[in-house]
């Protein structure tokens, strides 16, 4: 096709997005559908089935102390979605990018390697929490992992989000920003406020939506117009990809794919990560809007911590290796709650601190 | 090791519910994700899952038991190697913890050890040396030269907002930014104030110092969540970890004939959380010195100008470094018989009533507040103790306002220095009207403060 020449000054500008002839919302989705799972060495694939079942076991001691009542408040459970939060951060580079996400953070957390004892320890408000026992569930970050949140404001974390891409390419630091959110707050207006700017001023960043299928109680279909969520960024000409969120290889492949267009300055990619949720949303869901047989079929046939595990064994794992590390994890779950159910609360000194940074 | 399961709490407030139904029975195998039974309150029903394996032992309590209290033992459950059938019930096992409160491990409150925040004492602003030019500029230029300083300072320093850059502000108080810093670091936004301010706030936790624009706070509504739930509470919610060093700025307060919902004072909203430095200052010399100051601040500051006071001329010494310190009032006319306290365009409406109590022998000491939070509640009851007699002066609504903040203080801490009753002088309380003549009737004026200051003075 001839093409109209242009001025030097018009070649030197950056093209808009809008000025993008060739924009094809599907362009990674082919690249993934080329090839679909990651290459994992065998070691790798341990790793990712350890972190994985590290959460799983987690967030079982976590309902268990809320039951107990030593958890108060909200506390949203990750059981069933370990993959994504897994297969994501796995391909980050930790000296750089960034990470956020909303309420439902345990399981991001816990993928950074973060020490599971000062976790449970914010979930059972003590001061040795990560967050000294001011935040909880919802609220914890580890600006030393540049991990930044923990929001418990649906859909807040995506507009922050924006703003760490935006410092990424300010400081040209050569980072991107992964920012979370889930079926629900992805029919948040701010959402949309940011993939425009993102996609206006080509920032870095990976949007993931983790689509649960459930917005507290409500059913995608009953709440949303468009329920193939990767397509939602065609407005912004964002490219979109939708990737099975319980295989932890799809999903690494997936990030492999929109982190390299993200970092070759082509601008912010929409992934959708069809997951499910083994619990209710919070604790106190009565889980009367899905049917017990539905959860048990994504038990038995999705879950993405057998599904590695059989591709382990495939490759010659052994089981006992397996259950070993179940065995440590275990161990490890059991001393953070001890530690979290031990640990003194904040001192009352605490109440007025970190309101403010200086003194005025 | 035998385990024993207990009565789960579905929320931290729920003491006891009803065992409903037994899923599996004694001498079951039990994989951890398991139902095992399901318990109802009267808000939900929640299915008890199994979180360990192993075999299940005696059922201690029949399903259909209303009232069980949480963390009463149900069942027992037999690890490996052990007979199910073997588990006895633990001895009346006593429910230690009190749901919700978690363990006694915990602190006792003391009042002693509650330490208030610490408030520097004695800071006042820097001394202009003596022979210092003062030179005659406007609010708008004040506050240009403002960020332009800080700017050249710091790199990390940007602003972004509608229409700051190409267009030169909307209010144009980015004149030439965009000239000397380019379109990196002068950032037009779309019309999108909950996106902007949310990246603004993200950038600032990223380690940027924006200066976020707002065509006018009427608009930052729409960002108001961004300012008040990710910008003002995430140190705290975060243990002092997270910082976010943003600056929201714009005009403030009612303009002129512009109608209700692009005229409203936003001051007391944003003075009433904690976490958020709040200024609004009133002329030249303040608007420069306390928005580097609020640039340069480790904390989230929201900056409140006032449309009307942009192109007003005032004295502003030429320094270098014109930087003034956050949270301290200034005396901008000493008084011994009444003091009015104010701030932004309201200062010079009390300088004006103050002009004419003179002439009537009143003599009123003006309190420019300048800081909303923190208050400079010090400079107040200083002053307070000196006249005796106390006028609000706000170019807002009354109720719950600025004005009623300082009066909650002059009652609390300086009852026994006042002669008369704290008096405000506000807006009216309705929304600001188009008329010409009703919204002068709404709007605050120096004569009704001159008529309240009268009143305190019991001269009327």
């Amino acid at each position: 096709m001839a093409k109209a020449p242009k001025s030097k000054a018009a070649a030197k500008a950056p093209k808009s997005p809008a000025e993008d002839t060739e924009f094809v919302l599907h362009s990674l989705q082919e690249e993934l559908e080329k090839k679909q799972r990651f290459d994992a060495s065998t070691d790798q694939m341990m790793h990712f089935y350890e972190q994985m079942l590290l959460i799983r076991r987690f967030e079982e001691r976590a309902g268990q102390l809320y039951g107990l009542g030593l958890i108060g408040g909200f506390c949203h459970l990750y059981i069933g979605q370990e993959a994504v939060a897994i297969g994501l951060q796995s391909a980050l580079d930790g000296d750089k990018d960034s990470v956020i996400t909303g309420y439902r953070d345990h399981g991001h957390m816990l993928a950074y390697g973060i020490d599971p004892k000062v976790i449970m320890a914010e979930l059972t408000g003590r001061e040795a929490g990560i967050s000294k026992g001011k935040g909880g569930s919802m609220h914890m970050f580890s600006t030393e992992h540049k991990f930044y949140g923990g929001h418990g404001i649906v859909g807040a974390q995506v507009a922050l989000g924006g703003g760490l891409a935006l410092a990424h390419q300010y400081n040209e630091d050569g980072g991107l920003c992964l920012a979370y959110f889930g079926d629900g707050a992805a029919n948040q207006g701010q959402v949309y406020e940011t993939f425009n700017m993102a996609a206006l001023w080509k920032l870095p960043i990976v949007f993931v939506i983790e689509n649960n299928q459930y917005a507290m109680g409500t059913a995608v279909s009953r709440s949303s117009a468009e329920t193939e969520f990767y397509r939602r960024g065609t407005a912004f000409r964002i490219p979109g990809m939708k990737v099975n969120g319980m295989d932890v290889l799809e999903v690494r492949q997936a990030a492999e794919i929109a982190f390299k267009h993200v970092r070759d300055g082509k601008g912010p990619v929409l992934m959708e990560c069809e997951t499910y949720r083994y619990r209710g949303h919070s604790m106190s869901d009565p889980a009367k809007y899905r049917t017990r047989e539905e959860v048990q079929d994504m038990k038995d046939h999705k879950d993405p911590i057998e599904g590695l595990k059989k591709v382990l064994l495939e490759n010659g794992a052994k089981e006992e290796d397996l259950k070993a590390i179940d065995k440590d994890i275990r161990k490890v779950v059991s001393e953070a709650a001890d530690f979290a159910e031990n640990s003194p609360e904040p001192e009352a000194s605490e109440l007025y601190t970190d309101v403010l940074v200086e003194e005025y | 090791m035998a385990i024993e399961l207990k009565m789960p709490a579905l929320s931290p407030t729920m003491e006891e519910g009803t065992l409903a139904k037994w899923l599996k029975s004694e001498g079951d195998a039990i994989e951890i994700g398991d139902i095992i039974a399901e318990i109802e309150t009267d808000k939900a029903t929640m299915e008890f899952e199994a979180v360990d394996e192993g075999t299940l032992g005696k059922i201690l309590v029949e399903e259909g038991t209303e009232g069980v209290k949480v963390g009463t033992v149900i069942a027992m459950l037999a690890g490996e190697g052990e007979d199910a059938s073997d588990l006895d019930a633990p001895e009346a096992a006593e429910v230690d913890d009190v749901p919700g409160e978690g363990k006694d491990v915990g602190q006792d409150a003391s009042e002693a050890e509650i330490t208030k925040p610490a408030r520097k004492v004695d800071v006042k602003d820097p001394e202009v040396p003596h022979g210092t030019n003062m030179a005659k500029v406007t609010v708008r230029e004040a506050l240009r030269d403002a960020m332009a300083e800080e700017m050249r300072r710091d790199e990390r320093v940007f602003v972004m907002g509608e229409e700051v850059a190409q267009y030169q502000g909307a209010y144009k108080v980015t004149q030439g930014l965009l000239d000397e810093f380019g379109p990196k670091r002068v950032i037009d936004t779309p019309i999108t104030e909950y996106g902007f301010a949310g990246i603004g706030a993200g950038a600032a936790m990223g380690g940027l110092r924006p200066v976020v624009e707002f065509m006018t706070f009427n608009f930052a509504m729409q960002a108001i969540d961004h300012i008040i739930n990710s910008a003002a509470k995430t140190n705290y919610m975060s243990g002092g970890q997270m910082r976010c060093p943003v600056v929201f700025r714009g005009p403030n307060g009612a303009a002129s004939r512009v109608g209700a919902q692009h005229s409203q004072n936003y001051g007391p909203w944003y003075a009433s959380v904690p976490g958020l430095i709040v200024i609004a200052p009133f002329d030249s010399s303040d608007a420069k010195g306390l928005l580097k100051a609020a640039i340069r601040c480790e904390d989230p500051v929201v900056f409140l100008e006032n449309e009307l006071v942009y192109g007003r001329t005032f004295e502003l010494p030429e320094l270098d470094d014109h930087v003034l310190p956050i949270g301290k009032a200034r005396i901008m006319r000493e008084g011994s018989d009444v003091t009015i306290v104010s701030y932004s365009i309201a200062v010079g409406l009390a300088l004006e009533a103050a002009e004419e109590l003179a002439g009537e022998g009143i003599d009123a000491e003006v309190i420019d507040l300048r800081t909303l939070r923190p208050l400079d509640k010090e400079a107040v009851l200083k002053s307070l103790a000196k006249t005796n007699r106390v006028v609000i002066a706000e170019e807002g609504w009354p109720t719950c306002s600025i004005a009623s903040e300082i009066t909650a203080i002059c009652m609390e801490e300086g009852f026994d220095h006042l002669d008369a009753p704290v008096t405000r002088v506000c807006n009216e309380d309705v929304p600001l009207p188009y008329a010409a003549n009703l919204e002068k009737m709404a709007l605050i004026d120096s004569a009704r403060i001159v008529e309240a200051a009268k009143k305190v003075c019991y001269r009327d």
